[in-house]
């Protein structure tokens, strides 16, 4: 059996990883709660986001927690953009198309940043990367828990979001209806692209909390997207509560595996999961019958 | 009659490829022509489950590499001829399409879910290969320089040339065998509506496995001739993430579900990179960048793919049949 000693800083740091995981996965499970699409370009907007938060800092010296100011409504803004000029218009109400669309955009997005950033890794420095937070007997770099405590608050602001606003209340409504919201006069395609832009946004956020404790390279949205789809189709494809709990549990195995397993093994566990939920249990733990 | 036809232009076709190595002298020009074939290939082995199916697989790379390293390591493992690897390959290839299958549509995933499996089985086939000692782990695997036709490897390009011309070519027959056979309808019925298909007592389960253990097989067999060509091999080439890209990208850039699509696709994609190097010199990323959009284009406007473009300039001269049926 393995030390506790060992075994508890791994489960916590897991858990603070898989804050992050489900940070990402928010974005993805709104997405697809509402349009019903898998948007695979998830992971290349990512790292969109992760290197404009390392060009504001290497530019205009911008930390990258002040970064959360400018670079999640830029993202916004290029979510908005995306869904009402590209990925609605090539759709032809069809789910495998969009799913093309969004892979087509991952590859040009990923390559593109190959072609302008090269493929060299790039990290932030900051006065605090390095400190670190002692918690039952684990030390935590300090960025690792600001990143956990923030994608906490990130999904009950958006779960607040979602109940207490209109907007929120329309976005509910056409992911359950599509048809009578548009009776009721909700504009649809409006909507769409708000939920898609908030979607992306929530990326945003998460490259800020992810920056001081991360990398940046233009292949680092490729991990990203798998096990963001692991933790969507493992909370239930659409419930943000899932995305969480999903998220914190991927972040527990990919630790476990990796301290049982070995590093090379240690996303197997991962990818394990996910093929069995979408064997067994394709609504995930959450989520309602499809 | 429609298929006869067909046939002779697959024929004409084969035989008018059949000439690049006379007619071409470079070596890198030749080799262009290799690599469209071996791209056609890879795009006819997803047509067959993707384009007659429906069944849009994003890990065929599981397939590909499955064949790739069977050839490998039974050769350095096993000292087993590479000619009799090529079959071993292609049947293993198969097996691992008929397990992914058997998993899938057994519990009936659909559209994007079969999508995202496939992808994870090829992600775990990825982290397996790396981990393991028999395929050389993440150092890969390096196949001993040995140029004899009887190793399957060749002193120039021309022996390559008509060993991927010949893989090809069964694999087209095969495709054209499928829009004429009762299978071929029952398939392209369980496409366009699964439950009718069912309702008329097509049985949707063992049609989806039989197309993907047909599509498993000629993607293990790209996979084969790839690691005899290049003679290296290592996890991410096998099973990374391009090979299954390319695989669904040239049918549907091509046309999706026609015999001629993944052909035109690989030769539009792959003129088009090579027009793209010229140009822009050797940098990378951008002929990828291209195909990405590419890919969206043509899901936007040409949902049927580059062939229709042909169909609609056939129909400008003469027959208006087609379009009025």
């Amino acid at each position: 059996m393995v030390d506790p000693v060992i075994l508890i800083p791994s489960l916590i740091n897991g858990l603070t990883t898989g804050a992050l995981y489900a940070l990402v996965a928010l974005g993805l499970t709104l997405i697809y709660g509402v349009l019903h699409i898998i948007n695979f370009a998830h992971g290349a907007l990512l790292m969109l986001a992760l290197f404009g938060v390392f060009f504001l800092n290497q530019i205009f010296g911008i930390d990258p927690y002040w970064a959360l100011l400018i670079v999640p409504p830029a993202m916004f803004v290029i979510g908005y953009g995306l869904q009402r000029g590209i990925i609605g218009k090539a759709s032809h109400g069809r789910d495998e198309n969009i799913l093309l669309v969004t892979l087509g955009l991952s590859i040009i997005i990923e390559n593109m940043s190959l072609y302008f950033f090269r493929s060299d890794t790039r990290t932030v420095d900051t006065p605090y990367s390095f400190e670190v937070v002692e918690f039952a007997g684990a030390f935590l770099p300090l960025p690792k828990v600001i990143a956990f405590f923030g994608a906490l608050i990130t999904a009950g602001l958006l779960w607040a979001f979602m109940s207490k606003t209109d907007l929120g209340r329309a976005i509910r409504a056409l992911a359950k209806e599509r048809k009578g919201a548009r009776l009721v006069g909700i504009n649809v395609d409006h909507v769409f692209a708000m939920s898609f832009g908030i979607g992306i946004g929530c990326l945003g956020v998460a490259a800020c909390l992810l920056m001081p404790s991360y990398y940046v390279n233009p292949q680092v949205g490729y991990g990203f997207v798998l096990i963001a789809f692991t933790t969507v189709v493992l909370g239930g494809m659409g419930s943000f509560v899932g995305a969480m709990i999903g998220g914190l549990i991927i972040g527990v195995v990919e630790a476990m595996g990796g301290l049982f397993l070995g590093d090379s093994l240690g996303q197997f566990g991962i990818f394990a999961i996910f093929i069995l939920i979408l064997l067994f249990r394709p609504t995930g733990l959450l989520g309602h019958k499809a | 009659m429609i298929n006869r036809n067909q046939l002779l232009t697959l024929l004409i076709v084969f035989a008018i490829i059949g000439t690049a190595p006379f007619l071409i002298t470079r070596e890198s020009t030749l080799n262009t022509v290799i690599l469209i074939l071996y791209v056609a290939l890879l795009g006819q082995a997803w047509n067959i489950l993707g384009g007659y199916g429906g069944q849009f697989s994003f890990g065929h790379a599981a397939f590909f590499g499955t064949g790739a390293y069977s050839v490998a390591v039974l050769q350095l493992q096993y000292g087993i001829n590479p000619w009799i690897g090529l079959f071993i390959g292609g049947l293993l290839a198969m097996g691992v399409a008929l397990f992914i299958g058997f998993a899938s549509f057994r519990y009936g995933l659909r559209g994007s879910y079969f999508a995202l499996v496939t992808l994870a089985f090829a992600e775990v086939l990825r982290i397996l290969s790396n981990s393991v000692s028999f395929t050389g782990g993440g150092v890969g695997i390096l196949i001993p320089l040995s140029r004899d036709p009887a190793n399957m490897q060749f002193a120039n390009n021309v022996g390559y040339f008509w060993l991927i011309w010949a893989l090809c070519l069964a694999c087209f027959l095969t495709v054209w065998w499928l829009g004429r056979s009762r299978f071929g309808a029952w398939l392209q019925a369980v496409r366009d509506n699964e439950d009718a298909a069912r309702a008329l007592g097509v049985d949707v389960f063992a049609t989806k496995m039989k197309a993907a253990a047909l599509s498993g097989f000629f993607s293990g067999l790209a996979g084969v001739f790839y690691a005899q060509f290049y003679l290296y091999l290592d996890p991410a080439i096998a099973y990374g993430s391009a090979v299954s890209i390319e695989s669904l990208l040239v049918p549907i850039i091509g046309g999706m579900g026609t015999l001629f699509g993944p052909l035109i696709g690989a030769a539009v994609t792959h003129l088009l990179a090579e027009t793209t190097r010229h140009f822009v010199g050797d940098v990378p990323g951008i002929a990828l960048a291209i195909y990405g959009l590419l890919l969206i284009l043509v899901v936007m406007f040409l949902p049927r793919g580059l062939i229709s473009i042909f169909g609609r300039i056939g129909g400008l001269f003469g027959s208006r049949r087609a379009a009025d049926a």
